[in-house]
C-alpha cells in the first residue's frame, strides 16, 4: 500500500511541477501576436487547403496582417470572407471574381467508344500510363476513374456515367483537381460563364468521329457566328475567351456536335 | 576524457541509433526527402536529446531516492514531452530565426522514440551525469548523420530509373537496409 502511495505521489508531484513550470513559462515567454492576425485567422475558412498559395490558413492570415497579401486572397471564402477581412484591416475588399472548375469532356460511357476492358487500379494516374490511356478510345478525355473526386476536399466533383462533373455551387476553386488530372482536363472558368466547350480532343474530325460522338471536330462554325470573336480554334479544338464572351448563346445553337453548352 | 570520447564514437557510429538499434525510424523515413529538412530535423533532435538526457539523468536520481526506479518510463515520457514544449516556448521568444527554421519538426520530436530510448539506455547502463549528456549528444549526432546521408541518397535516386515495383517507399527501405549493412563496418572501430 505504501509503495503505491509513494509511486502515485512521485508521479503526481512531477506532473504538478511540470504543469506549474509550463504554465509560468507560457506566461513569461508569451509572444505578442499581431491582433489582426488572430482576427483574420478566425474568419478564414480553416480548411488549410493551400489554394491561396500560402501554407494553410495561418500562413495567409499572417501574410494579410503584414500587408503582404491582398485581403481577397482566399479563393475558398470568396467575397464574404474578403469583406470581413477588409473590415478588420480597414481596407476595401475590392472585386474578387468567383471562379469554378469545370471538366472539358462530355464523353460519357454511351457516347465514347471503348477500345479494351481495363481491369487495373481504379485511379486516373495508373490508367494514364497504360497504352491508350484507359478503356475509352479518346486519349484526351475523362477516363472516369475519379482521381479528382478523391482530391476534392469539398465533395464537389462526382463521376456521372463515366465522366467527372463539377457541382458549380459546391466548388470552392481550390484547384486541387487540376493538379491531379493526368489529362489536364479541368480548367478554371468564371462562375457566371454560361457557355463552355466540353471537349479536350485535338484529334482531327474523321479520327475523332470514330472515337466519340460528342467531340469537337474543329469545324469553325462557332467562330463564325460569334460576334465578339471570343471563340478561337487551335489544333481542331474550340476555346472560349471569357473576357470577351457575352453569353449570347449563338454558338451553342450552331455547334453541330452539341459540345458547346 | 578518453572514455567520454569512446562513448561518443560508440553511440554515434558503432551503435547508431537508427541503423543498428532501429529507434526513431518514423522521422528517419518521414523527413528524409530533402537534405535541408533532414538537417533541420537532425539539428532539432540534437538539441532536444542533449537536454533531455541531462534532465532525465537528474530525474533518475530523484526516483532512486524514493525507491521507485520502475517508474522511469512514465516519468521520462512526461518530462520529455514537457521539455519539448518548454524548448518550443523558449525558442519562440528568444530565437525566432531558429524557431522558424526548425518549424514543425520541434513538436514532432515528442513522438520520436529515440529520445526516450536514449534516456532509458543511459539509466540502464548506469551512466553518470556527464556521460549521459555526452551519450545523448552522440546518439543524436548519429541520428543526424544517418538521416542526412539517407536524404542525400534519396535526392540522388530521384533521377534514377527505378523499376516500377520499387518506386516510392520500397526503394527507401532498401536504401536504409543497405546503409545499415554499411554501418556494420564501424563495429570493428572499438
Amino acid at each position: 500500500m505504501n509503495g503505491i502511495m509513494i509511486a502515485a505521489l512521485v508521479v503526481g508531484l512531477i506532473g504538478l511541477l511540470i504543469g506549474l513550470v509550463l504554465g509560468v513559462a507560457s506566461e513569461k515567454f508569451k509572444v505578442e501576436v499581431d491582433e489582426n492576425e488572430e482576427k483574420i485567422r478566425a474568419v478564414l475558412p480553416g480548411n488549410n487547403c493551400g489554394a491561396c498559395g500560402f501554407p494553410g490558413c495561418d500562413g495567409l492570415a499572417s501574410a494579410i496582417a503584414k500587408g503582404e497579401a491582398p485581403v481577397n486572397q482566399c479563393p475558398v471564402g470568396g467575397p464574404d470572407v474578403a469583406s470581413l477581412i477588409g473590415a478588420i484591416m480597414g481596407e476595401e475588399a475590392g472585386e474578387s471574381k468567383r471562379m469554378t472548375a469545370y471538366v472539358k469532356c462530355k464523353g460519357t460511357c454511351d457516347k465514347t467508344k471503348s477500345q479494351y476492358q481495363y481491369f487495373g487500379l481504379q485511379d486516373c494516374q495508373s490508367a494514364a500510363v497504360v497504352p491508350g490511356a484507359g478503356d475509352k478510345k479518346c486519349s484526351y478525355g475523362c477516363m472516369g476513374y475519379g482521381s479528382c473526386v478523391k482530391a476534392c476536399p469539398f465533395d464537389a466533383i462526382h463521376i456521372i456515367d463515366g465522366v467527372a462533373v463539377v457541382d458549380k455551387d459546391k466548388c470552392k476553386a481550390c484547384q486541387k483537381c487540376i493538379a491531379v488530372c493526368p489529362n489536364h482536363l479541368i480548367e478554371m472558368v468564371p462562375y457566371d460563364a454560361m457557355h463552355r466547350v466540353r471537349c479536350n480532343s485535338h484529334d482531327k474530325g474523321p479520327k475523332l468521329r470514330k472515337e466519340c460522338e460528342v467531340g469537337c471536330i474543329g469545324c469553325t462554325l462557332c467562330t463564325r457566328v460569334c460576334e465578339t470573336h471570343a471563340i478561337t480554334i487551335t489544333n481542331f479544338l474550340a476555346h472560349i475567351d471569357y473576357s470577351k464572351c457575352i453569353n449570347c448563346g449563338a454558338s451553342v445553337e450552331k455547334c453541330p456536335r452539341k459540345i458547346i453548352e | 576524457m578518453e572514455t567520454l570520447l569512446l562513448t561518443l564514437i560508440s553511440v554515434s557510429l558503432v551503435n547508431n541509433v537508427v541503423l543498428s538499434q532501429f529507434l526513431g525510424l518514423c522521422p528517419f523515413l518521414g523527413v528524409s526527402r530533402k537534405t535541408e529538412t533532414a538537417a533541420g530535423m537532425g539539428a532539432a533532435v540534437i538539441f532536444v536529446i542533449t537536454i533531455a538526457s541531462a534532465v532525465t539523468s537528474l530525474l533518475y536520481q530523484v526516483l532512486v531516492i524514493f525507491h521507485v526506479e520502475y517508474l522511469e518510463t512514465v516519468a521520462f515520457i512526461l518530462i520529455i514531452a514537457a521539455l519539448v514544449q518548454l524548448v518550443e516556448l523558449f525558442l519562440k521568444k528568444f530565437s525566432k530565426g531558429l524557431y522558424n527554421s526548425l518549424g514543425v519538426y520541434l513538436p514532432l520530436i515528442t513522438t520520436n522514440c529515440a529520445v526516450l530510448g536514449v534516456a532509458l539506455t543511459n539509466v540502464q547502463n548506469g551512466f553518470d551525469f556527464i556521460t549521459s549528456v555526452v551519450a545523448g549528444f552522440g546518439t543524436a549526432l548519429g541520428f543526424t548523420i544517418s538521416i542526412v546521408i539517407l536524404a542525400g541518397i534519396r535526392e540522388k535516386i530521384e533521377d534514377n530509373d527505378i523499376p516500377e515495383t520499387f518506386k516510392g517507399s520500397p526503394i527507401v527501405l532498401i536504401t536504409a537496409g543497405l546503409m545499415a549493412i554499411a554501418f556494420i563496418g564501424f563495429s570493428g572501430l572499438i
